[in-house]
């Protein structure tokens, strides 16, 4: 390994890899500290399916317009306004170019979709999905000279005065440090440290999933803010919502999630329904049912469909728990078998008509005299036969980051800290204060990747 | 079948089917996606489907060590085999050749080359040029049902195939749509034409799709020489040997070349690739079946080359014996993949538009 290293970037998803080759296009040596193994590169990126993408006219895979205003108002309406519309103006503007800086760095995008989500306009989605962009990322690096280490944990960044002096890390057994003039922190979050999580969230937090990778543990993270290096965002905030309770403890990705719930009615461990299951169209209502799970008794929900509604979602990648009655299959679900017949009944009773059914649009098909009411899609859960699925909060990433500038510099109470960035997950709390939009974390992670490397080379130069 | 393949196949299909990131892929996807339970002709009809490209190996973020495990182009190949096995025709040949494809060809070409060579020492068939070795009558008498036969067998086996995945009945159009595909191996383009993962595991490369493509049309430039020389046997009375400008040699020339450097690049690709992406017991097989296009190619190249010298009976020999060879393991063999690939096609046609 060339002891010379400009630019460290500690981290190896979307974010490290767009500052990482950023920074050796314009001329600096730069290494990059991944802490997974190499199957395993790639952060959340390797998750991730598609890029939110501002445009005048068609662009790319991209049809019609998607003005940064109308951008900028979807991203208020899920974040009800927690965002730093400085921050959030220049990602949404930047993200233009960036999608020709995507493609000519190796991505390949899906020219159209048949699939569930009508993002077309919005979304341009990668070929192959997350892990085909990092794979193409990681060749380009590799062609442009940066060097990548694998299973290297950083432990440390020395912060003096306003300078960060040295990084220390762990790899292949060994205490190593490096020296570089400049760093880019890229690490993500750390939702996948569990002790953390409960530390904000308190004990539920131990029955949640993590839909990501399990590298995510905010190491560095922790170590710069124990060093007064400034942060943004709530510790106790994440994105959680509510994918299949079968679903490994890590790293479930994508095919954990479970559409079916507008078509459901949804219980807790005693078989009582808590949350009106027809509230929106699912894309939309996906991130509450995290939290709502999250409130019931140990953290599980129960989802109870029949046989009409069964193909009515995307397929589920666990088959559902089925059964010939409802008893039956609260047996197998372990839930009270009395308690649940009687909520169906009940609910069964306040569906009226259901003539108007409409699986995709909100169709107004209420119940009637219920508590919590369904207000679309109820119908009664009465053809054999029954099926069901289990509910468990699943943490997509944490909100509690590194506050950085518009040139994605960090700071201390003191000032900048004059040679370290921070891109991608790790600060995207500064623009994504609460809530979701799809494809914005990779807009993010593109947009300040490229800043933070660009900046981080022209220190080092 | 063997359960186990389809239920392996059919797992990780299912989990293929709740993430679709690999949607833009190939053929194979779409197809797949149109499913929410899949029953055995549905995976035998993916398994022939997939061309190996192993895009979504790569792209997949749930390979090993993730605990989904999955290996889709592993577990196609090994349906894909299965089947073959499964619908040749007579079926024991088809295993045997599958497990030491290699032994066979070499045993084959070797028998075969013994066989024309003991023909050759019983004395001159009177003849000139080729014929002084073996007469027409006699390669005809020797070719034509060697000709017959794997045609008649991949017939039946063709039957099979189509009523196991539910086909209809066929269209021009499903036929055009199918060799359209073919033409261009659109399957291994990687959905945006930068190719496939093939030989150096991420990287996107055209060079099985072109090494390929270099074999199957220099194949059927040689099938078009042979042809050509038939007709001008038959029809216009004009026997072998040709002269550099006729019809026989201006399409098996260049075809013959591109067969030699289609199937060298084919192997060194093969050998540069992970053959746990493919099925491992059947790597042996389409070794031997690529050595043995090859040796046809080139015998019949250098037969073309030192046709006046002494070394001539020989080469026509191990020419003679390795084409003999070739057509009757056709059924067998790797070739039938052209065979299955096509009905594929065909059956992903019918699909598309009834859809």
């Amino acid at each position: 390994m060339r002891s010379d290293i400009d630019i460290v970037v500690i981290g190896g998803g979307n974010a490290a890899l767009c500052a990482a080759m950023t920074a050796a296009e314009c001329g600096a040596s730069v290494c990059i500290l991944e802490t997974a193994p190499k199957p395993y590169r790639g952060g959340n990126s390797r998750h991730t399916r598609n890029f939110r993408c501002m445009h005048k006219g068609p662009h790319g895979p991209l049809v019609d317009d998607y003005s940064e205003d109308e951008y900028f108002s979807d991203l208020l309406k899920v974040t009800a306004g927690k965002t730093d519309e400085k921050l959030a103006r220049l990602a949404i503007r930047t993200s233009e170019e960036c999608l020709t800086w995507m493609q000519e760095h190796g991505v390949h995008f899906q020219p159209s979709l048949s699939g569930t989500l009508s993002l077309g306009r919005t979304n341009a989605f990668f070929m192959g999905g997350g892990k085909s962009l990092v794979n193409a990322y990681y060749r380009k690096a590799e062609s442009l000279g940066v060097t990548i280490l694998y299973e290297a944990h950083v432990t440390h960044l020395e912060l003096v005065d306003d300078r960060i002096e040295l990084v220390s890390f762990a790899h292949e057994g060994k205490e190593k440090r490096l020296v570089p003039k400049a760093v880019v922190v890229a690490s993500g979050g750390f939702q996948a440290d569990t002790d953390w999580l409960t530390r904000a969230w308190g004990p539920p937090a131990k029955n949640f999933l993590i839909r990501g990778t399990p590298y995510n543990r905010g190491v560095v993270l922790a170590d710069l803010l124990d060093q007064g290096v400034s942060s943004v965002g709530d510790p106790t905030q994440c994105h959680a919502v509510a994918i299949d309770g079968r679903a490994p403890k890590f790293d479930g990705g994508i095919v954990t999630r479970l559409d079916c719930v507008p078509f459901s009615i949804v219980v807790n461990k005693h078989g009582e329904r808590f949350y009106d299951e027809g509230e929106d169209v699912w894309p939309k209502r996906y991130a509450i049912w995290g939290r709502l799970i999250a409130q019931q008794p140990d953290q599980v929900g129960y989802v109870v469909i029949d046989a009409k509604s069964l193909e009515l979602f995307m397929p589920s990648v666990f088959p559902p728990i089925k059964a010939d009655s409802l008893e039956e299959l609260a047996a197998k679900m372990d839930l009270p078998p009395k308690k649940l017949s009687d909520t169906v009944a009940e609910f069964n009773l306040a569906c009226g008509n259901t003539s108007k059914f409409h699986p995709t649009e909100l169709d107004g098909v209420a119940t009637s005299g219920l508590l919590p009411a369904k207000t679309n899609w109820a119908r009664p859960i009465d053809e054999p036969p029954f099926y069901g699925y289990s509910l468990k909060t699943g943490v997509t990433f944490t909100y509690l980051g590194l506050k950085v500038d518009e040139n994605a510099q960090c700071s201390t109470g003191q000032g900048p800290v004059r040679n370290l960035w921070a891109a991608g997950e790790t600060m995207a709390g500064s623009i994504l204060g609460q809530g979701y939009l799809a494809g914005f974390g990779m807009t993010i992670g593109t947009v300040f990747g490229r800043i933070a490397g660009r900046e981080a080379a022209k220190y080092a130069n | 079948m063997q359960t186990d393949f389809l239920q392996e196949a059919r797992r990780q299909a299912e989990i293929c089917n709740a993430c679709r990131y690999c949607e833009g892929y190939c053929s194979v996807f779409p197809a797949l996606h149109s499913e929410r339970v899949f029953s055995d002709g549905d995976l035998t009809q993916l398994a022939n489907l997939c061309h190996n490209c192993r895009g979504c190996y790569y792209a997949c973020q749930y390979t090993s060590p993730h605990e989904f495990d999955l290996n889709l182009p592993k577990a196609l190949a090994e349906v894909r085999q299965e089947s073959w096995e499964h619908f040749a025709w007579p079926e024991a040949f088809a295993k045997r050749f599958q497990s030491s494809g290699l032994m066979i060809a070499i045993a084959s070409v070797l028998c075969f080359s013994v066989f024309f060579l003991t023909i050759r020492t019983l004395g001159s068939a009177g003849g000139e040029g080729f014929y002084a070795v073996l007469s027409h009558t006699a390669m005809v008498s020797i070719f034509l049902p060697a000709f017959v036969f794997p045609l008649f067998s991949l017939a039946i086996s063709m039957r099979r195939y189509w009523s196991a995945t539910n086909g209809e009945p066929v269209r021009l159009s499903h036929i055009v749509e199918a060799f359209g595909s073919a033409a261009r191996m659109k399957n291994l383009a990687g959905g945006h034409g930068d190719g496939c993962n093939f030989e150096d595991e991420d990287r996107f490369s055209q060079s099985r799709r072109l090494a390929h493509q270099a074999v199957m049309y220099g194949f059927l430039l040689c099938f078009a020489s042979t042809s050509a020389a038939t007709i001008l046997h038959y029809a216009f009375d004009m026997p072998a040997p040709y002269p550099i400008w006729s019809l026989p040699k201006l399409l098996g020339l260049p075809g013959g070349i591109l067969m030699v450097a289609g199937s060298l690049w084919l192997m060194a690709l093969k050998l540069k690739a992970d053959k746990n992406l493919g099925a491992p017991s059947a790597w042996g097989g389409e070794m031997g079946f690529v050595a043995l296009l090859l040796l046809v190619a080139l015998t019949g190249l250098l037969l073309y080359a030192m046709g006046s010298t002494s070394l001539m009976p020989l080469l026509l020999a191990i020419h003679l014996g390795s084409v003999l060879s070739f057509f009757l393991l056709t059924p067998y063999t790797k070739m039938a993949h052209g065979f299955y690939r096509l009905a594929a096609l065909i059956r992903e046609a019918q699909r598309k538009r009834t859809n």
